[in-house]
Order: structure tokens, then sequence, then C-alpha cells
């Protein structure tokens, strides 16, 4: 039985289509300028249960720095473009597509493996989907993470994003069905 | 029957029988699982056709919160103008459409306000219509009036907002579906697991039993905590209609402790 909360929570609702002139920003894709050294691309495709991108969704990712720390920079939309605060929202094209710079976080701690948090908005999404995006070049670390190695082996490859050119990853998204993408639940109240 | 009906054909009946069926076969399951019924929406709502290929079918995997699960994006007030919060003033004129303040408190399920975090909102203009290139719905365009805001939370977890009424528009899930006037809100917590985007209603709309968005949630003291309540406190002479619209985030059950071997079964 979940504990008794004091209030009960708000529901959630879908984002809906018409977000375009809302929750995009300058520089929102751009969680690290991609002109630092350790800047890395994190980009994929939004797909449905027949296959089909689509061409209204808006994913946000959170990840921590390269030590493994989340940032505390305040300033996560108007960001200083020398910072890193960690954050970042895009939304698709038309064909669906999705790309952030970013940095490849360090591990959160020992025994698990670097991954950056990932959620994914749509029209029709009537609460939010988290997933991981865990990186494919992380071979050891990926064969011990708790969470990886908790998921069907089948299913797994969704959560990895492999990369696909110098410093770039690819991370596709499968809201339904043919590798349908592995989402999370944080035993959130219902 | 020569040919099943099209998307546009089906009628307001058909998605109202199928909200009542799905609606009873949860309510049944909750009462034969011992349990109450679930606060959020039903994500292979049906009668929402844009849900059936956008849900996923395999059961969420269990994942224990970790530290970056845990923590928010640190957002500020250098990242919003004070002014962000009256989306009456972005433009030359006034806009057309009945002024209303919207305020409220965000706070976790334990009643602790939820401080310093950014709420983002955005709307249709008070005939219905979003400044929105795929909006092409037949509604005027008011150029006093885009339907965007942001706020940082207060101290207390209070935020407010001077807006226009939005206007109810229809949106093709079936023939002649209209949604119930609303404000989309999106909000941060103190944990990024309480991220939250909603919608919030306006009382006595006759629009919310027909509304399968509405009705996607299941349980109806949840369906009614997304609409305001009208509150004469917060309507100001001579000026704006008031409401008020506090709002409970999620949070994890437990907090996140280091996990013993064994406990990902």
């Amino acid at each position: 039985m979940p504990e008794q909360r004091l209030l009960g929570q708000t529901p959630s609702q879908t984002v809906g289509p018409f977000f375009g002139y809302a929750l995009p920003y300058v520089g929102g894709p751009d969680v690290r300028a991609p002109w630092h050294s350790d800047a890395i691309r994190l980009h994929g495709t939004v797909y449905d249960g027949a296959g089909d991108p689509i061409p209204d969704a808006i994913v946000e990712i959170w990840g921590a720095d390269a030590a493994g720390r989340p940032s505390t920079e305040r300033g996560a939309l108007d960001r200083d473009p020398h910072g890193f605060a960690g954050f970042g929202r895009a939304a698709v094209d038309r064909d669906g597509h999705y790309s952030f710079t970013t940095i490849k976080p360090g591990a959160l701690r020992a025994g698990s493996a670097p991954y950056v948090l990932v959620t994914v908005f749509a029209r029709g999404v009537l609460q939010h989907l988290f997933t991981r995006a865990y990186f494919a070049d992380e071979p050891a670390a990926n064969a011990v993470d708790p969470l990886l190695t908790s998921v069907d082996p089948a299913r797994r490859s969704t959560l990895v994003a492999e990369p696909d050119a110098h410093g770039s990853y690819r991370f596709d998204i499968r809201l339904q069905g043919e590798g349908e993408t592995v989402f999370l639940d944080y035993g959130t109240e219902l | 029957m020569l040919s099943t009906p099209s998307r546009t054909e089906l009628s307001q009946r058909t998605i109202s029988d199928e909200i009542a069926d799905r609606q009873a076969l949860e309510r049944d399951a909750a009462a034969s699982a011992g349990r109450g019924l679930e606060a959020h929406p039903r994500r292979d709502f049906a009668p929402y056709r844009s849900t059936v290929l956008r849900h996923p079918t395999h059961e969420l995997v269990r994942a224990d919160p970790e530290e970056i699960e845990l923590v928010s994006p640190a957002f500020g007030h250098t990242d919003v103008a004070a002014e962000e919060n009256d989306l009456t003033i972005q433009h030359a004129g006034e806009p057309l459409g009945e002024r209303i303040i919207v305020t409220g408190r965000v706070l976790d399920g334990d009643g602790r306000p939820v401080r310093n975090q950014l709420v983002e909102i955005w709307q249709a203009n008070a005939s219905g219509r979003y400044v929105h290139k795929r909006d092409q719905h037949p509604a005027p365009l008011d150029p006093n009036f885009t339907g965007v805001g942001r706020i940082i939370t207060g101290d207390d977890g209070s935020y407010r907002l001077t807006t226009i009424k939005p206007g109810a528009y229809p949106w093709k899930n079936h023939r002649n579906a209209w949604r119930p006037a609303h404000i989309h809100f999106s909000f941060f917590g103190s944990a990024f697991t309480q991220r939250l985007i909603t919608q919030m209603y306006f009382p006595g709309d006759p629009l919310f039993a027909l509304d399968p968005i509405y009705q996607s949630i299941v349980d109806p003291a949840a369906r009614e905590r997304l609409v305001a309540a009208y509150d004469h406190d917060v309507s100001e002479p001579e000026w704006a209609i008031g409401y008020r619209w506090d709002v409970v985030l999620t949070g994890p059950r437990s907090t996140w402790t280091e996990p013993e071997d064994g406990d990902h079964a």
C-alpha cells in the first residue's frame, strides 16, 4: 500500500500539439555550448507505434556534469553559454528528430553507469514518459549498472545511445511497438 | 455499414459511450483489487484517439531514483522577468476578452511549498485560437495576445498571473469535438521526478463530460483538482475576475538510499 499523503496530487494532462510558441526557448537544446571541446551531440527520432516519426513531441534532458555531480548553476533557461546547467529542452522537427549538445556525464556513484535522464512529452501522451540514455561506449559500467541489469536483456539496447560520429550519440525513442523504449516508473504516488 | 467510420465521422455519442465503458472497467478493476482510482490519466485512453499509437504497451520498469532524479534544475529569478506573469501587457494594446487573475500555491504531497521553481503557462486567446501555425481554427488571432507566461514561485510556493480567459476550441478528435477552456501549465518541483505538465480548467464548464482528455482521469475527485475555484477575494474591482488553483506535485514514495544487493528483483 502506498503511504497516505496529506494532499491529493494534481493529475497530469497532455502537453497538446500547440506548445511550439511557448516551451521551446533560445539555447534550450544547447546544454553545453557546441564550441566547448567536451561537448557531445545527443540526438534521435521519436516514433509512434506505427513506426512513424512524431512531429509534435518535446524532449527534455537533465544530466550530471563530467564528475557525476548535478549542476546547481542557476539560469537553466537564461543560461551562461560558458557554463553547464545540466538541463535542456528541444522540440522535435517535422521529421520527429531532436538534437542536443551536452556533455557526457560521469557516473553518479560507484557501480552505476553514466546516463542522461530523458523526458518525453507529446500530443496523445497524457503523462510524460521518463527514460535514461546510457552510452554504448561504456560496456564495463553498463554491464553492472543496477537499472540496466534489471531490464529484460532483449529490451536493454533501447536504453543505450549508440555512437554514430565523433562525439555524437544516437538515441531514438519509440513510444510503442517493435523496439519500444523502456520507460521508467520511479515509484511515485499514483 | 459499407466501411468503418473515419475519425471525423465518429459521433460524440460514440466517444461518450467509450468513455463511460472505460471508466466502468477501471472502477470495477479498482474495486476488485481493493484499491482506489489512480489520480493520473490512463495512458491508453482510446476515446482520445491520439493515445492509441502513443502509449507504451510494456509495463513501466521500476527504477530507484538516483541523485540526479531527486534534484531539479536550478531555475531562479534571473531566468524570468517579473512582468512575464502578466499576459495582457506583452503588446502595444489591450487583448480582447475577459481579464482574469489566477493565483495559487505549488505544494508537494506533504503540503510543503515548492519554492523558487519555474512555472510556464500557455493558452489560446479569448476566441479559442493559439498563436501556432498548425492551429487553423477559423477564429481570429488577437494581435495583442500571445498567450505565454512564466513565473518563479515565491517562498510560500505561490504564483500569480494576469491573463485573458481562453475560449473553447474544436480539435477534430471526433465530429463536433470541443475542448473545454483551459490554460496549460508546466511545473518543476524540487525533484525532477515531480515534473508535471497539466491543464487548468474553469468551473462549471459544460464540455467536461464530453471531453476525452479531461475524462482520461478516471477518478472524479482527481479530475476536480484540475478545476480552478472562483475566488471573490482574488477578483479586483473594475478590473479582473479571480480564480484560485493550488497544485500538488508528486514525489517518490521514499527518498533515495543506497540500494542493498538484490533489491532490484
